[in-house]
């Protein structure tokens, strides 16, 4: 029996895999099923909730906060993102040339990413400070504004500046990713097109971008998803103001979860996310990294 | 068990006439009533305390020097957890849902109210305390003993929000005194902001200096709820109170629409503004500077009560601390022993006294300590938590409260309105249908 089991592909791969799977129901599966049901409760701090439907997401969607929250979530998901594939691509296109101290440049490109998100949170908190920022301070004295930049006061001023760090902060990321794909790229391709008459651009636009298709699918996937999901920068920069105009999907739901006491409610924009967060994967798995080419077959 | 006995009262007796006669007004006079309460704590308990993280670092050295004189007492021990306030209620809320965690939490505002069946009752012992110390005062009862019997949680005091005023500044703009009711503040902040020299209030989700937004609306007449927990923000005394917020607003510093808890202590500190409202913090910090410029600062420094609007009486609204002794303690004795002890006069007072004035006391014997009145500039922080009106005036406190209060609606709402953007009566229909949401319960 032992010896049969021993033998037995399908048997030793279930054992093998019994471990991962189990801690995946334990920490993945049951918090998020937890979530769906608080979703669907009254749930309070401290007490048991009771079934009460679809009343949550009913008021959430005629809440404004929630609903400003979900339009600064995606805008705030859309820019970055977008910033972050541009800078990232750029970065990481120059730190695939032979340039002087390439691993030197390469290490500091990581630190943003590096750094503690409180601890850049905090600096970035200092730079847009309204009495101190030193942003602000070297526009004055170069006599290019009048007066301090209200960074973090002004709705549509904080919600940049919030892209801005969050920019920053995850581009390291976005380049060093997308380093990685350039480098399996066989140098190949750029002397043949050369030798073909490739101008760069036609370079970039025929060889390089195809090739590095799936590996931006993927680094794009993530990317979006911890976007979508920030909540340290927002909250030690912000803490969702001025006048909620930075309040992003998981600040709200956070804020009205625990500092509130609404389980249920909280749970629900928690899982209001999902939909969209689902729909980000889901671009990636079917739009980019299943394109038919990367199987064989025609584009 | 309290060691305080009748000797020791004729003990104390003794020394009040004694400084009575000698005319030494200096002398501190324990006028407290003998009580005693028994707690035998079980055998070999341990216990773990989640308090929030300093403000004034003399209140952490002495709270720790406490805590030690209780292990070497009692031989318990007793572990410290430091965290910001802030962060303190997600924690408590945890330990409270899943029933494990920190023994004593040292929470903020109407945590108790959250999850009061998850709590010890304690009120054999707030009472041995109340009757010891000449009694809680009532916002300490409104916020731990909701349905005027059962006491949830002890008292720990509240962090004051009061005005901190730069003295020469005011006298540059005219006025020798802290103006006592809102017409003549309004006017002494056009004064200074004419001068260059302006005020400054938090604006943004600033927990504890939001709290001058309750000011502003109860001392015009307006409250969040009615005392049936009726939302009634949306009231011609709210709008009173927006239209007030928006000339005071014109005097504000720019960029306090993004102030949080921080903002305004550097401002302050940094000489851009000239008045603001704050804990004893921003006089700790000027007193204790190695900086001598922030250290010159000190004797600039000044404190008032908040002016008193319309309804004519104080609208004060602090900080609040309590110290609860979560249910599913293995050592309920033990837990509460250690809260009796910390509070005894022996060791309160010289916490009290090393925390600079930063926490005001819940009880009225501590009101006449003489940290309150060594230093003259203390002793408006003195009757903060006599004078406050718990959150969530003039409802009862719970979750809707606790929402409400976490959820920034009050500061949401005179922000949007007192900034113009929104109308006040924009702003207090959006805040109205917001409360109702958590008032529904």
């Amino acid at each position: 029996m032992l010896e049969r089991f021993q033998n037995s592909r399908n048997a030793l791969g279930l054992a093998f895999m019994l471990p991962a799977a189990l801690l995946l129901l334990i920490f993945l599966t049951y918090p998020l099923g937890l979530g769906v049901w608080l979703g669907f409760t009254d749930a309070k701090v401290g007490r048991e909730g009771h079934w009460i439907g679809l009343e949550n997401y009913e008021f959430l969607w005629g809440d404004s906060v929630t609903r400003l929250a979900l339009f600064n979530t995606l805008f705030y998901t859309f820019v970055a993102s977008v910033l972050k594939f541009v800078l990232g691509l750029w970065l990481a296109m120059i730190l695939n040339r032979n340039i002087a101290m390439k691993t030197f440049f390469r290490a500091v490109i990581l630190l943003p990413y590096i750094v503690p998100t409180a601890l850049s949170a905090i600096a970035f908190w200092w730079i847009y400070d309204s009495q101190f920022s030193i942003i602000s301070w070297v526009l004055l004295k170069l006599g290019l504004i009048d007066r301090y930049i209200d960074f973090l006061g002004v709705p549509w001023n904080a919600r940049i500046s919030t892209i801005v760090a969050n920019v920053w902060r995850g581009v390291p990321f976005v380049a060093i990713t997308l380093l990685a794909g350039l480098q399996t790229i066989s140098p190949s391709y750029y002397e043949a097109s050369a030798i073909d008459g490739a101008t760069p651009w036609q370079q970039f636009r025929y060889v390089t971008l195809p090739l590095l298709t799936p590996i931006i699918a993927v680094v794009m996937t993530f990317s979006v998803l911890f976007t979508f999901t920030d909540f340290q920068l927002i909250y030690v920069l912000t803490r969702g103001g001025p006048l909620n105009a930075t309040h992003l999907m998981a600040t709200l739901s956070f804020q009205r979860a625990i500092s509130g006491g609404a389980l249920g409610e909280g749970a629900a924009i928690s899982i209001a996310m999902v939909p969209f967060l689902l729909a980000a994967i889901m671009f990636s798995y079917f739009g980019l990294q299943r394109r038919a080419w990367q199987q064989g077959g025609k584009d | 068990m309290s060691d305080f006995n009748r000797r020791k009262f004729l003990e104390g007796s003794a020394s009040v006439a004694a400084a009575a006669s000698l005319g030494a007004g200096a002398v501190f006079a324990p006028a407290v009533h003998a009580q005693t309460i028994k707690l035998t704590p079980e055998k070999g308990a341990k216990l773990r305390v989640l308090r929030w993280s300093r403000f004034v670092q003399g209140d952490i050295d002495q709270y720790m020097k406490n805590v030690a004189a209780f292990t070497a007492k009692t031989g318990i021990e007793v572990r410290v957890d430091n965290e910001g306030w802030e962060d303190v209620r997600p924690k408590a809320a945890v330990a409270a849902n899943t029933g494990a965690g920190p023994d004593i939490i040292l929470s903020t505002n109407d945590d108790a109210n959250l999850y009061p069946e998850k709590l010890l009752d304690v009120t054999d012992l707030a009472e041995y305390l109340g009757k010891k110390y000449g009694g809680w005062y009532p916002a300490v009862q409104s916020y731990l003993r909701p349905d005027g019997k059962k006491w949830l949680g002890l008292g720990l005091g509240a962090a004051g929000s009061m005005m901190v005023y730069r003295t020469s500044m005011l006298k540059a703009a005219g006025y020798e005194t802290f103006p006592k009711n809102t017409d003549d503040f309004l006017k002494m902040c056009q004064a200074l902001h004419a001068k260059g020299t302006p005020p400054g209030f938090a604006l943004g989700n600033a927990t504890g200096d939001g709290l001058w937004c309750n000011w502003l609306m109860w001392s015009h007449g307006g409250k969040l709820v009615d005392q049936n927990n009726k939302v009634v923000i949306d009231s011609p005394e709210t709008q009173k109170a927006l239209e007030y917020g928006k000339q005071l607003y014109a005097t504000f510093i720019p960029g306090t629409l993004s102030w949080l808890d921080p903002n305004n202590n550097k401002a302050f500190l940094d000489g851009q503004i000239s008045v603001t409202n704050n804990g004893i913090s921003i006089y700790y910090a000027a007193k204790n500077a190695t900086d001598p410029k922030v250290k010159e600062l000190q004797s600039d420094i000044n404190h008032a009560s908040f002016p008193v609007g319309p309804v004519g009486s104080p609208t004060e609204s602090h900080l609040f601390f309590n110290q609860m002794v979560m249910k599913y303690t293995k050592y309920p004795q033990a837990a509460k022993e250690f809260l009796r002890f910390m509070m005894e006069q022996e060791q309160f007072t010289p916490w009290l006294t090393a925390a600079g004035g930063y926490i005001a006391p819940p009880l009225d014997f501590y009101a006449k300590i003489p940290v309150w009145t060594d230093d003259p500039k203390n002793t408006p922080y003195r009757d903060a938590v006599k004078n406050m009106r718990p959150t969530g005036y003039a409802g009862k406190l719970g979750y809707a409260s606790a929402g409400a209060g976490a959820d920034f609606i009050v500061v949401n709402m005179v922000a949007e309105a007192i900034s113009g953007s929104k109308t006040p009566k924009e702003a207090m229909e959006r805040a109205q249908k917001r409360a109702e949401r958590y008032y529904k319960v």
